[in-house]
């Protein structure tokens, strides 16, 4: 662990899309801080912004507003040169790992092609560096010989992984990693990416629509809804004691395989609103089984709940509301 | 007898020249009313058995080998295509992962419910206006007289599913196939879809037949459930039973490397290695190369299910 060094500060970042006749707020007055050493996971459901956000940090797509502080650096408006020198500390993994290895090229090539790109070493070191790599990720040397297609679903991913982390990035944006794999090799992969954390000191911003997943590898998370964050916590918090109602619903709308002990369930109805006309007020108020007269005028701010938890919701308004949570 | 019973059912697929069996000597029993998970990764055979059940799979290239499928009294693989087509719409209907596939994206939700209700009933025009509403509105589908003007793609994905069970239900069917029917669905989605399914077992008394990779659909949902590895049916038991004590090592592996919600955190058991494809089946169990109680029987001679209590395991050395 690297420790208590600040890695990733998001301030108030926005990125809007232009679409006809209108704008589609993706990502809406996001703020987060990820320590180095840390993996800080992002969930939320489908069109929730998680992706856009993690492309936007990365200047894939170009935010609105706010700021992207790497290392003490904003990286938005950052010039084209300053910014590939920067890439090799950023990388990313994507969920579906065929369709970013290039089915013409050898693995050994798709892996040493970072290298060649940042100048590193003679061609002797590079053939060297993509066989202890591939070791590295579980894979046999031989492996450099062959191509895309002749491997499984798992292993392309850890090939993809391979190729995030040729160039020990500081930062590996892993987007929904593990969501095109089954189960068992599912549990194969979240290990490896445990495993070279430890050994190469990586951090993590991790995407994710799948809860479980997240809890079993991130030491925080962060819930989006609608591009907005409505509560950050401490994983075993977050899972413990959800401040915010859509991630208590979230929760427990979760089937889990232990047949009778099954929760209370929060049910919520509808279904996410368009981001193109997101609701006034809290985004979440008219599914929210606890909304207020409130909710559907003002958007909750932020608020630290002091124990590590942030939320934005009026129920945590002890303006508001009283301790029974009745307003 | 059970509404469904399926014996010896083994299917192969023609490929680069040669049949190669996806599904192996299946055998499944689905009582009146009840809900029956089959469940396993991708790959197992689950979507070709169910599909088989439905007589839906092209031939060629696919081609059923052997075994039999009795539903209702009914013989399904010696029936001709006119009575299937008939049994398909009236006591048979089968939902999928993706509604778009058998919604018609040009006709409106009324005229697709509509012809439906044509084919299989006798009802007049406006009488099968009014049972379209009533099948909308048993779906929870709210504004029914909007939503039948309207196009498939004009509804939000959890619509289209309940569109697509509205349609299954229109002449009340005793066994409902639904494969994968909440995969593409958001997980708040999910919850309200496998809450609909359960709620119109009961009103309606049909049985279900739910193909899942996913556990926790299967132990919140399912009655029982088989678990499928390679083609095989290599476990099956009441959920209760099943997911209390696992019998054989693959269903425990694949409950151990289920990330959970809660409990303990961090480094998930695995099991080595990855499924076999078909045409690298080895001999005996196709469990065999990535088991960690495997005998020296186990990849020479494939184990029967056997057990007890209606708990019935595939292995050679289960898990007690």
């Amino acid at each position: 662990m690297t420790g208590e060094s600040e890695l990733l500060r998001v301030e108030e970042l926005s990125t809007r899309f232009p679409v006809q006749g209108g704008v589609i707020h993706a990502v809406e007055g996001v703020s987060f801080t990820q320590r180095s050493g840390e993996t800080m996971g992002i969930v939320g459901e489908s069109g929730c912004g998680k992706s856009t956000l993690a492309r936007s940090i990365l200047q894939l797509v170009r935010p609105s507003s706010g700021r992207v502080l790497f290392e003490g650096t904003d990286l938005v408006g950052l010039s084209a040169r300053r910014m590939r020198a920067l890439r090799r500390h950023l990388q990313i993994v994507f969920q579906d790992p065929m369709a970013s290895l290039d089915p013409r090229f050898t693995i050994g090539r798709i892996l040493e092609e970072p290298l060649v790109i940042h100048g590193f070493g003679s061609k002797a070191t590079r053939r060297a560096r993509v066989a202890a790599m591939l070791e590295q990720v579980g894979l046999d040397p031989t492996a450099a010989s062959r191509y895309p297609h002749e491997f499984s679903g798992g292993q392309r991913q850890r090939i993809g992984i391979a190729r995030a982390i040729m160039l020990e990035p500081r930062l590996v944006v892993l987007d929904e990693p593990v969501s095109a794999l089954d189960v068992s090799i599912q549990a194969q992969i979240l290990n490896l990416l445990a495993d070279l954390r430890e050994s190469l000191g990586l951090s993590y911003l991790f995407i994710s629509h799948d809860l479980a997943v997240v809890r079993a590898i991130c030491d925080r998370v962060a819930v989006m809804y609608l591009g907005r964050i409505l509560e950050e916590a401490p994983t075993e918090q977050l899972f413990a004691q959800p401040a915010h109602p859509y991630t208590e619903a979230l929760l427990s709308a979760v089937p889990q395989p232990e047949p009778g002990a099954r929760r209370r369930r929060v049910v919520v109805s509808g279904e996410p609103p368009n981001p193109e006309h997101p609701p006034e007020g809290c985004p979440f108020h008219p599914r929210c089984p606890r909304a207020m007269p409130v909710c559907r005028r003002e958007p909750p701010g932020m608020r630290a709940l002091g124990d590590g938890r942030r939320v934005a919701c009026h129920l945590h308004d002890p303006n508001l509301v009283d301790g029974s949570g009745q307003n | 007898m059970s509404l469904l019973e399926v014996r010896g059912l083994t299917v192969a697929f023609r490929s680069e020249g040669r049949f190669l069996r996806v599904v192996e000597a299946v055998d499944l029993d689905l009582e009146e009313g009840r809900i029956l998970g089959l469940v396993g990764e991708s790959g197992c055979g689950k979507s070709v058995t169910a599909r088989s059940l439905m007589r839906l799979l092209p031939e060629p290239p696919a081609r059923i080998e052997g075994g039999s499928i009795r539903f209702a009294g009914n013989d399904i693989l010696a029936l001709d295509e006119a009575a299937m087509r008939r049994l398909r719409g009236d006591r048979l209907a089968m939902i999928f992962q993706e509604p778009m596939t058998s919604l018609n994206p040009t006709w409106t939700v009324g005229f697709q419910i509509e012809e439906a209700l044509k084919l299989h009933t006798d009802l007049p025009a406006a009488a099968r206006r009014e049972r379209s509403l009533e099948l909308l509105r048993r779906v929870g589908i709210g504004a029914p007289e909007r939503r039948l003007r309207q196009y498939p793609f004009e509804l939000s994905g959890g619509l289209r599913q309940r569109v697509m069970i509205a349609m299954a239900l229109a002449c009340g069917p005793d066994l409902l196939i639904a494969d994968e029917p909440t995969t593409a669905l958001d997980v708040t989605v999910q919850a309200q879809i496998l809450e609909l399914l359960a709620r119109l077992r009961e009103e309606l008394g049909m049985a279900i037949l739910l193909i899942t990779h996913d556990l926790g659909v299967v132990a919140e949902f399912c009655d029982e459930v088989a678990v499928m590895y390679a083609g095989r049916i290599v476990e099956h038991g009441r959920v209760a039973d099943l997911f209390a004590r696992p019998r054989h090592p693959y269903t425990n592996g694949l409950l151990a490397s289920t990330p959970r919600l809660r409990g303990r955190r961090g480094r998930l058991p695995t099991i080595p290695g990855s499924v076999p494809p078909p045409d690298r089946r080895p001999p005996g169990c196709p469990f065999a190369p990535r088991c960690q109680r495997v005998l020296e029987r186990c990849r020479s001679a494939m184990p029967g299910l056997a057990g007890d209590d209606g708990h019935l395991a595939a292995c050679w050395n289960p898990v007690r």
